[in-house]
């Protein structure tokens, strides 16, 4: 399998804190990705090492075969690398429609028309065309959140990182972005996850990472993870979190 | 001789207001301009202040201090009578922008570096995950909502620096002051420096009612 991301020997701690303990995950093109685990396992840490939001002390992390550090190509790097976020961090002075077009125009050096462009129809795949205009504040939040998604997709990302991209949202908004998500990952982007979303993990992932403590714990096919979890630790994991 | 012939001795005050009406365009100009290099070296120096090489943070930091805290008069005394002996020999008008602007740049640089350190750290994120640069993140992202939250202190700030332009009759500058004295001693009469006093608000008076709006929409404004 060719890698697009590969993460070796990642280690990471706050003070005292071990973060992350030692991980090791390759992600493969096209690969879709959910990673779960109780709060503080150390999964957002764990892809906000992929594109270097965080610092770590020791392992590295390839993107497409480049190693991720700090200097001039960082910004390539992340240019290649899409992230959603739980708060979706929108600019909230610029229209949805600038929100998605700022990347290529600046980071792309695409023409103003032809990044706007490609901004509507992005924002028309996420469902907001007729909010183009529109303010941040003036959207909900899932359609903040599909707003962040089209910014993220204008880069033409070779991976998609999304930390708890539902988490912040009212529940009755957490459909239309999964919908989203499911959409994609049906189009061949390779996509890494992290949600407490446990139905969504299990009709889209390729693979499902279950990490607890700093450490992956546990990675299958989601049909075999669900039904069949090996280890102590992830059995007890799903059995508190099915439960409701 | 009653109060109004002695205060606002209106055949005084007609005769003498194309003197004062000068003295303001130069208090006008001496304040627009000291605000704009401010303004702009102030960003500089706050931008300086954040992101800079290690010494250069310092430096900028000191900068910020030392000229927060000396007397803008002492200032403005030194730059128009102390350096003349190290050979630098300025016009009382560049000797007045200079120090107004030095004083003026220190406070911008504090009022933005607050700005700036207001914005949230997921929009710096945000900005960073789609690979945009330094420049075009502060361009693009930080600056313009820095801006938006500086702008009553900013104003204050220039609001400041004009009244502050009155110090310039010390180093014999023809503004509004040194105008309105001159007149005053010329006619043997202070309905001058009534007009001068009136002049001031009329310039003033708008900006303080701007601040105090800014502050009453303040709340709505923030995000």
């Amino acid at each position: 399998m060719t890698a697009i991301v590969s993460i070796s020997g990642l280690h990471k701690s706050y003070g005292t804190f071990e973060a992350l303990r030692g991980i090791d995950l390759d992600i493969a093109l096209g690969e879709v990705v959910v990673v779960v685990g109780p709060s503080g396992s150390g999964k957002s840490t764990l892809i906000r090492c992929i594109n270097l939001l965080e610092d770590y002390q020791r392992g590295e992390v390839r993107v497409d075969g480049e190693k991720v550090g700090r200097g001039k190509a960082l910004a390539r790097v992340r240019a290649e690398v899409g992230m959603v976020f739980q708060s979706f961090n929108l600019f909230p002075h610029l229209s949805a429609l600038r929100n998605v077009a700022l990347g290529p125009l600046r980071v792309r050096g695409m023409a103003r028309r032809d990044a706007e462009e490609r901004a509507r129809a992005l924002l028309a795949k996420v469902g907001l065309a007729e909010h183009a205009d529109k303010l941040p504040g003036q959207l909900s939040g899932g359609q903040q959140q599909r707003v962040a998604i089209a910014r993220a997709l204008a880069m033409e990302p070779k991976v998609l990182l999304f930390d708890e991209p539902t988490s912040a949202l009212d529940p009755e908004m957490v459909g239309e972005v999964l919908a989203v998500m499911q959409a994609l990952a049906h189009t061949g982007v390779t996509m890494v996850i992290v949600t407490h979303e446990m139905g969504f993990a299990r009709r889209v992932a390729d693979r499902v990472v279950f990490m607890e403590a700093g450490l992956v714990v546990e990675q299958g096919a989601p049909e075999a993870f669900f039904s069949a979890p090996r280890e102590p630790r992830t059995q007890a994991f799903l059995q508190a979190i099915l439960q409701h | 001789m009653d109060l109004i012939t002695t205060f606002f001795n209106l055949r005084v005050l007609a005769d003498t207001f194309p003197l004062l009406l000068q003295g303001l365009g130069i208090t006008v100009l001496l304040g627009a301009v000291s605000i704009v290099l401010g303004f702009v070296a102030g960003l500089l120096m706050a931008l300086l202040r954040l992101y800079g090489p290690a010494p250069l943070r310092i430096l900028a930091r000191i900068y910020i201090d030392v000229f927060r805290s000396i007397p803008l008069l002492v200032l403005l005394v030194l730059v128009y009578y102390a350096l003349p002996f190290v050979g630098v020999r300025l016009s009382s008008f560049a000797a007045a922008t200079t120090a107004l602007s030095l004083v003026s740049c220190a406070y911008t640089a504090e009022i933005f570096r607050a700005g700036i350190e207001a914005i949230p750290k997921g929009q710096f994120e945000a900005a960073g995950a789609i690979g945009l640069s330094f420049f075009d993140t502060m361009r693009d992202v930080v600056l313009p909502q820095a801006l938006r939250i500086v702008t009553p202190p900013l104003t204050s700030n220039c609001i400041n620096v004009l009244k502050d332009t009155a110090l310039a009759s010390v180093v014999a500058m023809p503004d509004l002051l040194k105008q309105a004295t001159q007149a005053q001693a010329l006619s043997a009469n202070p309905s001058p420096l009534i007009g001068a006093a009136l002049l001031y608000l009329a310039l003033l008076l708008p900006l303080v009612r701007l601040v105090g709006w800014f502050e009453t929409r303040r709340p709505g404004a923030g995000t």
